[in-house]
Parts: structure tokens; sequence; C-alpha cells
């Protein structure tokens, strides 16, 4: 049973909150990842492991965090060491998924979250920087996008890369030096899920969001997706996702 | 060992390892002494316009915010400062104190952008922005910590990160593959928040513990606030929880409600409505400045901030069981 009365923020948070596996080991970012993750670990996935950059591991997302640094990153955690600790477990390969966000994305998966405007000593926009951010998408085996879709957000050339997805195509990566077989797997975003073509590590479309056409998203896309036949479809937030999303995740209504 | 490339970013703070060391010998006594002090003492003594600072953890989690305010209040102007931040950050961004950073994540989570950080960087104020990643600082203070001038890592290449930092990318000398190599970033002053510490500056922390194990052995002026100093005995009954032991430090204070507006854990929740309403203030450069006004410059010390916070409001931010 679905529920047609939501906005695009929660269908966002449910859709990438579908992709956390149970027993998986999660990096989580700061913002929509959050929801997403506490949402996960009351619906499909309750072992899922929540990793925190400074030093948590493995909380019961109770309430939500509102920082990646708070002691709700910990609440009846595992493990509550430091950021060393998780960036290091991170570099020995034991984080399976990172979920991060952006402001801007080319057809790799690059991300840029550190400046708006083409002069890195006077930019239009300074944005927050890296933080976390290139540690994930440099060492988690693979990295999960979560971002709203725009053309001045989905770009064939982003102001700065922050974060290392495929950078200029297969083989950069391993060329640049950094772990093998790992990168981005999936950008979800209020259109779409979508995801990277093995040979080319090019974005393509894996699934449209309820209501959404694939012109919308070419529309709102400002570099060539690859596009196959096969095309699968994002089922709507169900009424119990959106009851546990607005009754227990966000209760204070942060994001939604 | 073969250097492939190097970053264009300035080395804002360039690593003397051996001359860390002999500070280390001369400056710091290995005997147990009594260093308590208030936030006015321990930043005069130890801070100078000039100096290269960092601040742990971070804006709204266990951050020595009564000693950032004392900074602020004190009018320091030309500082260089490892750009880890939140609320700090944007209050150091607001009173025109930094003048370089080594920047990594300066923003307000889930209140978005930092608006004062924003203006001092577009605006040009703030001559020098060194890119890292959040791993990459922490394990510049780890190498430092450790003695040596730099450590290998595996993060920050092929990207405009790398580009803007001053980072360099070698060939292994063991397996041949491509590594991130990162200066140590050894501060003048570093300034920690603890749940606890005793009069010598051995310090206990609750919960996640951030990079304050790093950062504490990466400086060589290392600043104390805990929110209850406590006798000797009570640190010799747990000496495994002790994440920085006495010689690395040279003041102590004592500072309640010191991460105020943060959280300090298994003590006390955020305060949620002066967080937001500065988040929103900060918006406004007028006023950010009547905010600089009230809480900082109107008054004297940290005492005269948590009155004018009010006993009310601390209470109520007290969690039910913390040993407060």
């Amino acid at each position: 049973m679905s529920d047609k009365n939501y906005n695009p923020n929660e269908l966002l948070i449910c859709i990438a909150s579908r992709l956390m596996e149970d027993r998986a080991t999660c990096f989580i970012g700061t913002g929509i990842p959050m929801l997403a993750a506490s949402l996960a670990q009351k619906m499909h996935a309750p072992n899922l492991i929540s990793i925190f950059e400074f030093g948590g591991i493995g909380a019961q997302l109770e309430k939500l965090p509102l920082a990646v640094g708070d002691m709700r990153t910990f609440n009846k955690g595992l493990v509550a060491a430091g950021i060393c600790d998780i960036m290091e477990a991170g570099q020995c390969g034991f984080v399976d998924y990172g979920f991060l966000g952006g402001a801007q994305i080319d057809m790799y998966g690059n991300l840029n979250s550190t400046i708006i405007g083409d002069d890195h000593d006077k930019p239009k926009v300074r944005l927050p920087g890296s933080g976390g951010g290139n540690d994930v998408g440099s060492t988690c085996w693979q990295t999960i996008i979560i971002m709203q879709h725009g053309k001045r957000r989905f770009m064939p050339k982003i102001d700065f890369i922050t974060t290392p997805g495929y950078l200029s195509g297969p083989g950069a990566r391993e060329a640049a030096g950094l772990p093998p077989n790992t990168g981005p797997y999936r950008v979800v975003t209020d259109l779409c899920t979508l995801g990277f073509d093995e040979n080319t590590k090019r974005m393509k479309l894996f699934a449209l969001n309820p209501g959404i056409t694939l012109n919308d998203v070419v529309d709102n896309t400002g570099f060539e997706l690859i596009i196959t036949d096969k095309i699968e479809q994002n089922d709507e937030p169900s009424v119990e996702e959106l009851q546990i999303l607005r009754k227990e995740v966000d209760q204070d209504r942060y994001y939604i | 060992m073969k250097v492939l490339s190097t970053g264009i970013g300035e080395l804002i703070q360039p690593p003397d390892i051996n001359a860390f060391r002999e500070w280390n010998r001369t400056h710091k006594p290995k005997a147990l002494i009594d260093k308590r002090m208030s936030e006015k003492e321990a930043v005069s003594k130890y801070l100078k316009d000039g100096y290269y600072i960092g601040i742990e953890l971070y804006g709204t989690v266990r951050a020595p915010l009564s000693l950032v305010r004392e900074i602020i209040r004190q009018g320091y102007k030309n500082l260089n400062c490892a750009g880890q931040g939140v609320y700090e950050s944007d209050l150091l961004a607001a009173a025109n104190t930094i003048k370089k950073l080594d920047w990594t994540y300066i923003g307000f989570e889930v209140y978005g952008l930092s608006n004062s950080a924003r203006r001092a960087v577009e605006s040009g104020f703030v001559e020098k922005v060194v890119e890292w990643s959040n791993a990459a600082l922490s394990w510049r203070f780890k190498a430092a910590a450790m003695g040596v001038p730099f450590i290998p890592t595996r993060v920050m290449l092929g990207t405009d990160t790398y580009k803007y930092s001053a980072a360099k990318v070698v060939e292994c000398p063991f397996t041949g593959m491509k590594l991130c190599l990162l200066p140590a970033l050894i501060l003048d002053v570093g300034f920690i928040h603890v749940h606890r510490a005793d009069k010598f500056g051995n310090c206990q922390i609750d919960g996640i513990s951030g990079f304050a194990a790093e950062m504490a052995r990466a400086s060589k002026r290392l600043i104390i606030s805990a929110e209850e100093i406590v006798d000797e005995d009570v640190i010799r009954s747990q000496p495994d929880r002790t994440i920085i032991p006495y010689y690395l430090v040279d003041a102590v204070v004592e500072a309640p409600f010191g991460s105020h507006p943060g959280e300090m854990s298994g003590l006390y929740e955020r305060d949620e409505r002066h967080i937001k309403n500065y988040a929103n203030d900060s918006k406004d450069e007028l006023l950010v400045k009547d905010y600089l006004n009230k809480w900082i410059y109107g008054v004297k010390n940290h005492k005269e901030y948590l009155d004018l916070v009010g006993t009310d409001k601390l209470d109520s931010m007290r969690i039910e069981g913390g040993n407060k």
C-alpha cells in the first residue's frame, strides 16, 4: 500500500533507505543519509552497522543525529572511537558502503562540495568543503550519492572535484592510486536512481521515480546519460515508511 | 622516494620535527605541577597573534567554546587555523580572527553553510585557503604525534582537493604504488574540551574521542578546558581512561557547560534554539555583530556568559542520569 501524499525529500529518503543492506557496514554522511539509515534500521535492516566519521560505530539510531559527531551517532553503539579509527577502517577495506551528498556531480560521479565558480582563490560561493567526503569516495568499496536532480547540479564539468567518482573514466581511479575495485555505485535523486556503466564508467539511468518520465530526467541532466531498454520503476513510499519517517525518524521535521 | 607531483596549496605550517622534539624537551615540564588557571590567563599566556591554532572536536560537539570566546574577546586578528569546524569556526571568522586556513569542513550541518566563513573567504579577508579531507587533517596531526614529518595515505588522490592542498604524490619505495603524503601538522596552540581532568592535565573523555588524542600530541602548547577538575585519585582509579596525559598539557581551565551551546556526551544536550538562532542570524553581518557584542564582548568571562544563558536553561539541557 502506498500513500500519494509525500514530498520530494521523503521520497528521496525512502529510496536511499531501501539501498541500505542489513548487516552491511555503512559510512553515514551528514543530512539525508542519516535519515535514510535510521529509516532502514526501523524497516528492513535492523542490523545495519552505521559508521560515523568522528568515531561512532553500530549505533541504534533511535533519535536523528544532528551532527556526525553527536552522541546519537553512538547511542547504544558498539564502539565510540575516534576519527582515525574510522578512516583507517575505511582505508583497510572494512566499509561496504559510503553514503554522500554534494552540490554538483558529473557523468563519472565526481562530486563537488568545495566551491562554486572557476577560481579557487576567489570563489563565487564557498561551500563547506570535503569533510569526510573525499575519504569516503576514496576508500569505501561502494559509494551511494544522494542529491537533488537539476541541470545546475548534474553538469558536464563541475567546478571542483572534491570527491573522486570514476575521475576521467575507465582505469582513472587506479591510475591515480586509489584502491582497486572501489567507486560510485548508485546516485539517488528526487527523479530517479542512476547507476554506472561497467565499461565506460559513465552514469546510466537505472530506475525512474513514480510519476517521472524519461524526458523529465533527460531535461534535468546537463550531460548525456546512458539509457538502455531496461529501466526499472521505483516504488512510492509505503504507508509504513512514511509513518516511521514522520513519527519516529524526523519527528521534529528538520529535513522533511 | 620518487615525488610524482605536488599540490599547489601553501604549506602554511611547515613541520620541523627536530625543533618539535627540542621544544618538548625544554618547554614541557615532566613533573606533576598544578596547571589550573582561568580562560583569560591561559589564552593571554600562551596565544600570540600570528600563531597557528587548532580546536577540537567541533562547534556543536564537545568544543572548548569558553576558550574560543576568550580568544575572540582578547581581539586576536592574525591567526592561522586548522578548519574542521561548525559554530566555533563561524564565530572566529565573524570576529575577523583568521588569516590562513587549512580547510576540510566549515559548515552548519543541518542548518547549511557557514555564513561568516563564506563572507570571510569570498571577500578575500581570509588570505589563503588550503584544501584537505577530514582524514587528511587528522592524519596530519597523527604524523606529528608520531614524531615524523609526513604520513602516507590513500585519500585525496586524483582530485582537486589534492591539487589545492600542500600534499605530495609519491611512488611507494616498497610497492611502487602511488601514495598521497601528508605533511605533519604541528600546532602552536591546541584547544580541547574534555569531561574531566586533574590539576596536572591528565584528561578523560566520555564517548567518541574525535581527534583529541592526535591533536593533543601535535600541539606545542595545549590548553585544556574541562567540565570538571577532579582529584588525582579519580584519574588513578581508571588510568586506562586517560586519553591525554599531563605532560602534553600547559593549562587546565575549569569550564562547566564549556561546550554550550554545543553538547557534551552524557552530561548535557545541545541548546538547539541558540544554535538555530545563531545560524539564522549569521546570514546578516550586522546581526552577527550584535551576537558577538551580547554573548562575547558583553561578558567578562565564562561565568558571566553562563549567567546570561541562565540557570533554568542550563538545567533543562542536563541529561538525566548524567554525573553532574
